[in-house]
């Protein structure tokens, strides 16, 4: 096992992120956690659906969303996961200044996203009178779309340990899978925002 | 604190032994005391209120802290051994994994200390499950014990799942996996994807009793079936997320002892694979009652019914299996041939159930006590009792008493059908489950006084097998690599028990039941696949345990955070979300740690190899 070297053969191969048992794990691990994370939104997802409707005389989500704050926030995330693109690209490539330059982009990008989202559930509570108590509406609307900020956020401090972790090691094939790894988080993340913005506020303005 | 820190799977199985069986006992008491209570007719053993405590922990115990952590034992410690690896992908989330069940078993338990036990069946339906019916903490321990337990299941499973997929020695195709192996493999890929429903079930449920949300609160426009719902579309993939391994446990005992191989090995795989798949589709047959309608109701039915098809080829696979062998009535083989018929018959009464317009009739009687009951002790139990008395000398080095092992297979059957045979009568006469008296003179009381007869014969066959398992340590070590000499699979080809490395040299495998077609060959071991080199080994570390007590804290700082405490320190750092954020700190900090510092692990030299001479 290669896992206590840094460089296999005096030289990184192509693919840091598979070089060692232990990163190919970590990968196929990962995948799997992620299909499970699947159904944990999928049932959020269920859970949303069934009670959309039950607004219990508090406002309903015509009246709550407006389109072109949540679009903002959509185009921010989805240009994130292209970001997260370049920075494996650029490990590909062995170019660690490139490689840390497009996560820090991918962090900030996330961390507005973060802040508009707070600001918006911040101007539904304050302005709208709309808690997490209000009806079975608002219950599933923020505990569905506050899972996903979570792991917006769980998402921006993992990525922003791991850079401190490539200024301090340099690119290796331990710190590869690692980045690997948070690249398929991110985009996972990233997909069910999309699914999100169909689901709650496309739907919630048409529907 | 060798133990504290393991990640080796052996351990980490005797841990899973240990706390399994300790929740086991917790839960087995509870039985008893459930028996006795209903032993006549207005007895006044205990009262109404505790009564519904421990039906529910009795549940909840068993399913998710008793048999759960005996079956992820027997992975933890023959899963790498069968397939020629020398450790599980992910030691360190194995060793997170047993804490968190830990910890989620302790606080769950907690709760009779500390103001009630949940109450309201270990399903927890709402609305009784809400606020407005349980008024006590019951429910809280309930949702943050169970969330903490399975999150440590979830984690196991994703670890057997990598193992399985990654690891497996040369040679050792898919199908020529042991049975055991296979059932491991879909029950995890089964955990996989039923966990995270009833994780997000009992959020939401914490939400409501904690936050005040509105999911299953009608008043507030929730929906109370939905909790039904989400609990059964996990709820039934558990049931074979449990019965499965028992199914491998019995395709590697039965062969064994009979000197044949597994009769049918690739329809067994193929029906292990489909009655997962249908696991997941039928779930709503615990809901006929609600109101689903004919259509849903009639394809419930159905697809449930079509579950037996599988099942029976399995049935009849073991059964040809024996057919024409030689077979030995060791205890382990006793419990392996008794588990069929019992659970055949669990098998019949479901697809009774699974008949909608019948079980409008059976619902909620002591028919489906009786049905679950044959499932999962006259099928679960007995597999488990097979496969320790079966895998003790491997993973101990010590034989079980056979004669003591014979008397708690007629003890713990005999009782067993004691109990539950009268229980399906009971149903039929129409005796409700989760009643805590009746009436006498309506034909329930002989009955009641035999199943309780028959519970505490129960008990006292599960006493000689602890008895056993204590007695067998007082013996040296020292038992041959293959002490039932019909050894098939790769763990026999090893000593017993197994040095910390496993394989010095990992095998290669050239057929299914790779250790018996290389004696049949007239070989006494494998034919390794490598040279004898270093082995690289995973450091042990405390942070998994930590991590536990930090989620464990902030279960609790949650769990009590809308409080009124009559002191007011107390209450600040409860209801100021402190203690819950300090408990998050502990966890996301030895998360950061964990990152930070890169564990290389160390390595057994080749001198240290040949030292030992193995």
């Amino acid at each position: 096992m290669a896992s206590a070297h840094t460089e296999v053969d005096g030289k990184l191969p192509n693919e840091p992120e598979k070089a060692t048992l232990e990163g190919r794990n970590k990968i196929l691990g990962f995948w799997l956690f992620l299909g499970g994370e699947a159904v944990l939104f999928g049932t959020l997802f269920a859970t949303f659906l069934t009670l959309r409707n039950q607004t219990n005389e508090g406002p309903t989500a015509n009246e709550l969303f407006s389109l072109p704050l949540t679009a903002m926030a959509t185009m921010l995330l989805l240009v994130s996961s292209l970001t997260s693109v370049f920075a494996i690209q650029a490990m590909h490539r062995h170019n660690l200044p490139s490689l840390i330059r497009w996560l820090f982009i991918t962090v900030l990008l996330g961390l507005v996203f973060l802040g508009l989202e707070i600001y918006e559930f911040a101007e539904y509570m304050i302005k709208d009178d709309f808690g997490m108590s209000t009806s079975a509406f608002s219950s599933a609307f923020y505990t569905l779309v506050g899972f996903h900020g979570a792991h917006v956020a769980f998402g921006v401090v993992w990525i922003g340990i791991l850079i401190g972790q490539l200024y301090r090691k340099g690119l290796t094939v331990v710190t590869a899978p690692k980045i690997y790894v948070s690249a398929i988080y991110w985009h996972f993340i990233d997909v069910v925002w999309v699914f999100i913005f169909t689901v709650v506020y496309l739907l919630g303005k048409v529907g | 604190m060798d133990w504290l820190t393991t990640v080796d799977h052996k351990k980490i199985a005797v841990l899973y032994l240990l706390g399994g069986t300790l929740f086991f006992g917790i839960g087995g008491i509870e039985a008893i005391i459930i028996r006795l209570q209903l032993i006549k007719p207005m007895n006044d053993l205990v009262s109404a209120q505790t009564f519904n405590e421990l039906i529910t922990m009795h549940g909840t115990t068993m399913i998710f802290l008793g048999v759960m952590p005996i079956i992820f034992a027997l992975m933890n410690a023959l899963i790498p051994l069968q397939i020629g690896a020398r450790d599980v992908a992910f030691p360190f989330l194995n060793s997170l994994g047993f804490w968190t069940f830990l910890f989620g078993g302790l606080l769950l338990n907690l709760s009779w200390f500390m103001g009630g036990a949940p109450d309201a069946g270990w399903t927890a339906y709402t609305p009784l499950s809400g606020t407005k019916f349980s008024t006590t903490h019951g429910v809280d321990f309930y949702t943050v014990g169970l969330q903490l337990a399975g999150l440590g299941t979830l984690i196991g499973g994703i670890n057997f799942l990598a193992t399985i997929i990654t690891m497996r020695a040369p040679g050792m195709s898919f199908m020529r996996m042991p049975m055991f192996t296979w059932t491991t493999f879909i029950t995890s890929a089964m955990i996989l994807f039923a966990f995270p429903a009833i994780t997000v079930g009992l959020v939401l449920l914490t939400f409501d009793r904690i936050l005040g949300a509105n999911f299953f609160d009608v008043a507030g426009g929730g929906n109370p079936i939905l909790w039904q719902h989400i609990f059964w579309i996990f709820g039934h993939p558990e049931v074979y997320v449990l019965i499965l391994p028992a199914f491998g446990i019995i395709s590697e005992v039965i062969p064994t002892f009979a000197r044949k191989r597994l009769f049918g090995y690739s329809s067994m795989v193929f029906a292990t694979i489909l009655i997962a798949f249908l696991g997941f589709m039928v779930w709503a047959h615990h809901m006929f009652t609600t109101g689903l309608g004919p259509v849903a109701n009639a394809l419930f039915s159905i697809s449930t019914m079509l579950i037996a098809v599988p099942t029976g080829i399995k049935i009849f696979n073991w059964m040809f299996t024996m057919w024409g062998g030689q077979v030995r009535f060791t205890s382990a083989n006793l419990f392996a041939v008794g588990f069929i018929p019992t659970f055949t018959m669990g098998g019949i009464t479901g697809v009774m159930l699974a008949s909608a317009p019948a079980d409008f009739q059976f619902h909620d009687t002591y028919f489906v006590v009786a049905h679950f009951h044959y499932v999962i002790v006259g099928g679960l139990v007995f597999g488990l009792f097979a496969g320790l008395h079966f895998w003790w000398p491997k993973m101990f080095g010590r034989m079980l008493n056979e004669t003591i092992g014979k008397w708690t297979f007629w003890t713990f059957a005999i009782g067993f059908h004691m109990t539950f045979f009268v229980q399906h009568f009971l149903g039929l006469l129409g005796m409700q489950r989760r009643v805590f008296t009746y009436l006498p003179n309506q034909g329930f009381d002989t009955m009641n006084l035999v199943s309780t007869l028959g519970a505490i014969l129960m008990g006292i066959g599960v006493m000689l097998f602890l008895f056993n398992a204590f007695h067998s340590f007082t013996k040296p070590k020292g038992v041959a690599n293959d002490p039932w000499e019909d050894g098939r699979t790769l763990e026999w080809s090893i000593p017993s028990p197994p040095p910390e490395y496993n394989f010095k040299q990992i095998p290669l495998v050239r057929g299914l039941d790779a250790f018996w077609k290389e004696k049949m060959a007239g070989h006494q071991e494998m034919t390794p696949a490598e040279p004898v080199g270093s082995i690289h080994m995973p450091s042990p570390t405390i942070l998994p345990f930590v991590m536990s007590v930090g989620i464990f804290i902030a279960g609790l700082g949650l769990m009590f955070s809308g409080e009124q405490f009559s002191n007011s320190f107390m209450s600040f750092i409860f209801n100021n979300w402190i203690v819950c954020g300090l408990g998050l700190l502990i966890t996301f900090g030895s998360m950061v740690l964990r990152s930070l510092f890169d564990d290389h692990g160390w390595h057994i030299e080749l001198e240290e190899l040949e030292e030992e001479g193995v």
